[in-house]
């Protein structure tokens, strides 16, 4: 088998701020060893992902990493070239299943000339529950602007109109592809209290996303995809100390508990007779190191793998 | 309080009210846009102006001129309807995403066909109307009810058989080159089979390559209604229309079939 050990691989099975209300629920949504390849393209490479109800799981990626392949897997929008996508149990393509769930995609344009009350207005049709209208215009903020054209719309009110329809339905289950690519800062941390707004509703979310910081902000679990397979699955705190800083290991007499104090370490590991120990400022704790420890040898630092996705990932 | 557990209610959504929101909408959203229906309304018209209502007078056998011209110009406005409503309208939908939204939500897929090609009809109508009630003002033109309600449902045939026409090439050609590919099929088309000037005063190669055309059908079907069809017997153009039509929906079924296994 190929090596991939550089790559951290962070199980969490307790998330610290939230706790699934049936710990043997059945999986609102859930992805089996999928694999979708397009021609000569591999998009996802074995992907296992399963959604709990209540959750809000963040799909962190780089451009390309399959995060919109296993939205539309999973919306039963493409089907997978092996492996299984099952929404609430059934099929993602059954009717039935897709009036309980909603999904905000890109879209490079909707239809320009219909007010925003008409795209509401129609997009409610279609579902047999669907949530009043002045309750979908008040959730995605819409008042003042029902009776504008959506080509009159700016990019942020266009975002939220996407948002709007994904919510038509009262869906229990929601998808957002990349809901705030192309925003600026305020128009962002808007959408987001929106999307808080759906957790407090108890709906099950799932967004893409390949900001780190978004990640942070809205999951209760963040899902770290490249190339179409996991690299990394946490909390939002266990992801971040597993990227942050750079791998100094070595083989020295220094304790574990004097490494922890120095500062900007965030982890410190033994395995035999090897210590790894992560920090932010690789420099001053080596540094610290050798000056504490003149015996000190076999020093090898590194950066984990995921670090460099990252450096584009986090880079607003 | 009850502690049963309540089953999810899986019924569907009124249906009919699903389709006739997707019909009113989608007439909408055309209507407005003003690209579409300033010009699927105003070149037949300007066309009719100038080639039809300037020969009120032009007479040849027991053939009027205007009146002969309205069933082309009929014609080309009901086929510039349906080819650039659905052909360039879906191929912009689905080249931007939109159809995707669409078909995440529990739509029924043939709600949104079925408005697609309703609109084309309307749009149709709409032409129709219009380009009688010009030659009628204008252009000398005498109609019986009888002809008026046959044009109309002759044009909702005809909308019908090239709403297909348009949902093929939706499924062909890429959105932004959408429009002029329309117009190179659209134009010498409805140039070759008579609509424009009538087919007699046409070289004698472009006549005898008519029956190729759908429009070709059309319009002799369209001129039937005043009895100024050719010589061909009227079943060939009705059965020229229907393996017409069920080409292009065959080649679109076909087609979309295999999308989807790539999608």
């Amino acid at each position: 088998m190929a090596t991939t050990a550089t790559i951290p691989v962070v199980r969490s099975a307790a998330p610290q701020n939230f706790t699934p209300p049936l710990a043997a629920a059945q999986p609102v949504a859930q992805l089996t060893s999928v694999i979708k390849r397009y021609k000569a393209t591999t998009a996802l490479d074995g992907l296992s992902l399963a959604l709990r109800p209540g959750e809000v799981v963040a799909l962190l990626g780089p451009n390309g990493a399959g995060k919109s392949t296993a939205v539309r897997l999973m919306l039963g929008l493409t089907s997978p070239t092996s492996g299984q996508a099952r929404i609430f149990g059934a099929d993602p393509r059954d009717p039935a299943t897709r009036t309980r769930v909603g999904a905000m995609l890109q879209v490079a344009r909707i239809p320009e000339t219909l007010k925003v009350r008409e795209h509401i207005d129609l997009f409610r049709s279609y579902y047999p529950h669907p949530l009043p209208y002045a309750e979908i215009v008040k959730i995605a903020q819409l008042q003042g602007i029902e009776d504008r054209l959506f080509g009159q719309l700016s990019g942020g009110q266009k975002q939220r109109v996407l948002f709007a329809l994904a919510l038509c339905g009262d869906p229990d289950l929601i998808f957002l592809d990349e809901p705030t690519v192309g925003l600026d800062i305020e128009a962002r941390r808007g959408l987001w209290a929106q999307i808080r707004s759906l957790a407090a509703r108890g709906k099950t979310v799932l967004l893409t996303t390949h900001y780190l910081e978004e990640a942070d902000a809205l999951a209760h679990r963040i899902v770290v995809i490249n190339k179409g397979r996991i690299v990394s699955e946490g909390t939002p705190s266990e992801i971040k100390s597993s990227t942050t800083g750079r791998k100094i290991r070595c083989h020295t007499t220094l304790t574990a508990g004097y490494l922890r104090t120095l500062p900007t370490v965030t982890a410190v590991e033994a395995s035999g007779e090897h210590i790894t120990v992560t920090a932010t400022h690789a420099e001053n704790v080596v540094r610290a190191m050798l000056t504490a420890d003149t015996n000190l040898s076999s020093l090898e630092i590194t950066s984990p793998a995921l670090e460099d996705a990252f450096l584009e990932l986090t880079s607003i | 309080m009850s502690t049963t557990a309540i089953p999810y209610p899986t019924q569907r959504a009124n249906t009919a009210i699903i389709y006739l929101k997707e019909i009113k909408y989608e007439f909408l959203k055309l209507l407005r846009t003003r690209s579409f229906s300033l010009s699927v309304i105003g070149f037949p018209v300007m066309f009719y102006s100038i080639f039809g209502l300037a020969n009120r007078h032009a007479e040849s056998g027991n053939v009027h001129f205007a009146k002969y011209l309205l069933g082309g110009y009929a014609c080309f406005g009901l086929v510039g309807a349906a080819l650039f409503g659905i052909g360039v309208g879906l191929a912009m939908e689905r080249a931007s995403g939109w159809l995707e939204v669409k078909q995440a939500s529990p739509m029924p897929p043939l709600a949104y066909l079925l408005a697609k090609c309703t609109t084309a009809i309307a749009f149709g109508l709409i032409i129709v109307s219009i380009l009688t009630a010009l030659g009628i003002a204008f252009g000398g033109v005498h109609l019986t009810a009888l002809e008026f309600a046959k044009m109309l449902g002759m044009t909702i045939v005809g909308s019908t058989c090239f709403a297909s026409m348009g949902l093929l090439l939706a499924l062909v050609v890429p959105a932004n080159a959408a429009p002029g590919i329309v117009n190179l099929i659209y134009l010498p088309m409805s140039f070759a089979s008579g609509l424009w000037i009538p087919i007699e005063f046409l070289p004698k190669f472009l006549q005898r390559l008519a029956p190729i055309f759908p429009t070709y059908h059309l319009a002799q079907l369209m001129e039937s209604i005043f009895g100024y069809q050719n010589a061909t017997p009227l079943s060939s153009h009705w059965i020229g229309l229907a393996g017409f039509t069920a080409l292009m929906l065959g080649s679109a079924w076909l087609l979309f079939n295999r999308a989807q296994q790539n999608a």
